[in-house]
């Protein structure tokens, strides 16, 4: 088992012509994941590394059974795509977009929440380096050789640092079940929390490693989470303790603008409700290490 | 990106708002010279910087004559004024911003942000109004009232009338409070602001409600949609570094430490930082030059951290993912002998092709000092910048 994808689900590309949605589709290809098509309007009848292309989300998911999409679509109107993805039954996106306007977001949430539940589609990102799970899929644009297949889960918003962590434990042995990127901006499609989730109830993840960064209130909600439901133990690491308040750290939702959204409060919140946090980037995998040996 | 308070009530006051009359000024004679323009006997000189706090800071100032603007203005033009929201070195005053005064019955403060809890659009408020809200939330907790804008429908009216009951406002003036609120909401919406905020608002003792200051932040990512918002930035109020770097695509942010960092990926720029910290040096900056480590962009890179008089040594943090090390390595290279680089350099690449990156390293005949780990390299940082101090010369990365 993995969360959110596995090696059959069949997945579009939406702006699949773009220049860098085709270098990460071959890659995609490359690494196993069934990709079976791609949207861009206008479009319609040319293909892509032999890969159909459609006017419309609607229309590839009538010819090609696509449960799950990637948008590389420029940020003005990427929100549009997910939103096109939503209501054409896509059941997992995920958006790769940097820099979409955060009230795009707000609109983005709402209008998935039009859908009842069972049929909501569920958004990772954007600003994010996409999902994995090792030896099944890669929906994204992350390094596919650094992650061995395993039983650690991966959640965090920043794409290198994800990296970091992934080949620490590869160099340790140790391998992960599915890493998910939520991304780095302040409106996202998911939260930690809603990972966590995923994780707490698949059989295949053992351990999960939880990499925060400054700002927002989503490892405080993890903790929450974390304290009073998941049985399964939590490393974290957060990032930006030496980060200045009130300016935005690369990330557009890496700012400390409240109380409890620095670096030392978030270890602080983490620390307070068992999970082991590791001080350094560098010790990320060799505490995984440890708190696998112990559980 | 932040506007000055006069272009933000001019924003406003385009949404319905109501603001004093005021007028710009570049000059203590043209200060003077509006005040006489618009009449009455007391004006309100303010400096106009991309700050809060100014009035502590000697950056407003009550005027009751001609005399008075002037002295007022001689004092705040060129100065650099030190808000608790400036950092040390101030913001730079070129432009004054001259208002009649009004007669004050009460305050209130009012602020809409983009609320992450709740991932929506949030109204707060509270009869402490001319407190910062950070003293608001700290001493008078119970003062504040809030309300959450549903996306799908907007802000209702109900919703503004809840809150002037809430700040027992006097029923005659409930409906200006709803107008103001509506006016502030649909300003924040249509120009994708991700703050505004009016502290104080005030009632005035002849039954008006107005926006007495205003604050507004917008959306870098909506300013393409925005083109009369972007024409309203104001450079003069920037880091110069950080400006520059950012007419360059490089996401720089300066600091007061000693260590320079060029890494890519934000988090990873974060825990960069962190680590220098934690090996007893000081980061000098943030600087993310974005998943695609090209020589061109490592040689823009190194020519922004070394404008920084303070650095002493610089540590490039790379994990190819996509890229590869060796091609890394070569722009790493590329760039140190293009740019002279008088200090340290050390360099940790992890990834795809690592070995091969630190062979080219090895072989470039250039004094790089190579790290294999994170804590390595800031260790090997921190620990060459010592070593340069205590021998009392620079090392010459480049001849």
């Amino acid at each position: 088992m993995s969360i959110l994808i596995d090696s059959e689900t069949p997945v579009i590309v939406q702006g699949i012509t773009g220049k860098m949605a085709r270098f990460h589709t071959k890659d995609m290809l490359e690494y196993g994941t069934n990709i079976v098509g791609g949207v861009v309007p206008g479009k319609g009848g040319e293909t892509v590394e032999g890969l159909p292309v459609f006017d419309t989300v609607e229309e590839a998911v009538a010819a090609t059974g696509a449960e799950a999409s990637l948008v590389f679509v420029p940020p003005p109107f990427a929100a549009d795509s997910i939103m096109e993805a939503a209501d054409a039954g896509i059941r997992y996106c995920v958006c790769i977009t940097d820099g979409v306007p955060a009230q795009d977001m707000i609109r983005v949430k709402r209008y998935m929440y039009r859908y009842p539940k069972e049929r909501r589609m569920v958004l990772t990102g954007p600003n994010c380096a996409g999902t994995i799970s090792p030896g099944k899929a890669l929906l994204g644009i992350m390094p596919g050789h650094i992650y061995e297949k395993g039983h650690v889960g991966i959640v965090g918003r920043s794409g290198t640092l994800g990296y970091e962590a992934a080949s620490q434990l590869k160099d340790l042995g140790l391998g992960v079940s599915t890493s998910v990127g939520i991304g780095g901006d302040p409106i996202n499609g998911s939260s930690f929390r809603d990972i966590l989730e995923r994780f707490e109830k698949d059989e295949d993840t053992h351990v999960v490693a939880l990499i925060g960064e400054i700002g927002g209130p989503q490892e405080a909600e993890a903790a929450e989470y974390i304290r009073d439901q998941m049985t399964k133990p939590v490393v974290a690491y957060v990032a930006g303790l030496t980060a200045p308040r009130g300016r935005t750290m690369g990330h557009a939702g890496a700012i400390i603008s409240a109380f409890g959204e620095s670096a030392s409060e978030k270890v602080e919140i983490l620390s307070s409700v068992g999970v082991t946090v590791a001080e350094h980037p560098s010790e990320i995998g060799a505490t995984i290490a440890r708190t696998m040996e112990a559980a | 990106m932040d506007i000055h308070e006069y272009q933000a009530k001019e924003v406003l006051a385009g949404f319905g708002v109501t603001v004093p009359e005021g007028a710009l000024a570049y000059s203590p004679e043209q200060a003077a010279y509006r005040a006489r323009e618009m009449g009455g006997e007391r004006w309100v000189v303010k400096a106009q910087v991309h700050a809060g706090g100014r009035g502590k800071a000697g950056g407003v100032k009550v005027c009751a004559s001609d005399v008075e603007i002037g002295e007022a203005c001689e004092d705040m033009f060129g100065m650099k004024l030190v808000t608790h929201q400036t950092g040390p070195d101030g913001k730079g005053v070129y432009r004054v911003y001259v208002e009649a005064a009004v007669p004050i019955a009460r305050e209130i403060y009012l602020g809409f942000v983009l609320d992450r809890t709740t991932q929506r659009i949030m109204i707060v408020a509270s009869a402490e109004g001319g407190m910062e809200i950070e003293e608001i939330s700290a001493e008078k907790p119970e003062s504040i009232v809030r309300a959450v804008v549903e996306p799908a429908v907007g802000l209702r009216d109900f919703q503004c009338r809840q809150m002037a009951f809430k700040l027992g406002v006097e029923p005659a003036l409930v409906q200006q409070m709803v107008r103001t609120l509506q006016g502030c909401y649909r300003a924040f919406t249509e120009l994708d602001a991700t703050m505004v905020e009016i502290n104080p608002l005030v009632i005035t003792e002849d039954s008006r409600v107005i926006a007495l200051d205003a604050k507004m932040t917008f959306d870098d990512n909506a300013l393409f949609r925005h083109p009369q918002i972007a024409e309203l930035r104001d450079k003069s109020q920037e880091d110069p570094r950080e400006a520059r770097a950012a007419d360059r695509g490089l996401n720089y942010i300066g600091l007061d430490g000693n260590i320079g960092c060029i890494v890519n990926g934000a988090g990873l720029a974060m825990a960069t930082m962190d680590t220098i910290k934690m090996a007893g040096g000081e980061p000098a900056n943030f600087l993310d030059i974005g998943g695609g480590a090209t020589p061109e962009r490592v040689a823009k890179a190194f020519r922004l951290v070394l404008s920084d008089k303070n650095v002493q040594a610089v540590l490039v943090n790379i994990f190819a993912g996509i890229n590869r090390c060796d091609w890394v390595a070569e722009g790493v290279v590329q760039a140190l002998r293009d740019v002279k680089v008088d200090v340290p350099v050390i360099v940790r690449l992890a990834g795809t092709n690592v070995d091969e990156g630190q062979k080219i390293l090895a072989k470039s005949g250039l004094p790089i000092i190579r790290a294999n780990t994170l804590s390595q390299a800031a260790e090997r940082a921190v620990g060459a910048w010592k070593n340069d101090l205590s021998q009392g010369v620079t090392m010459r990365a480049v001849s």
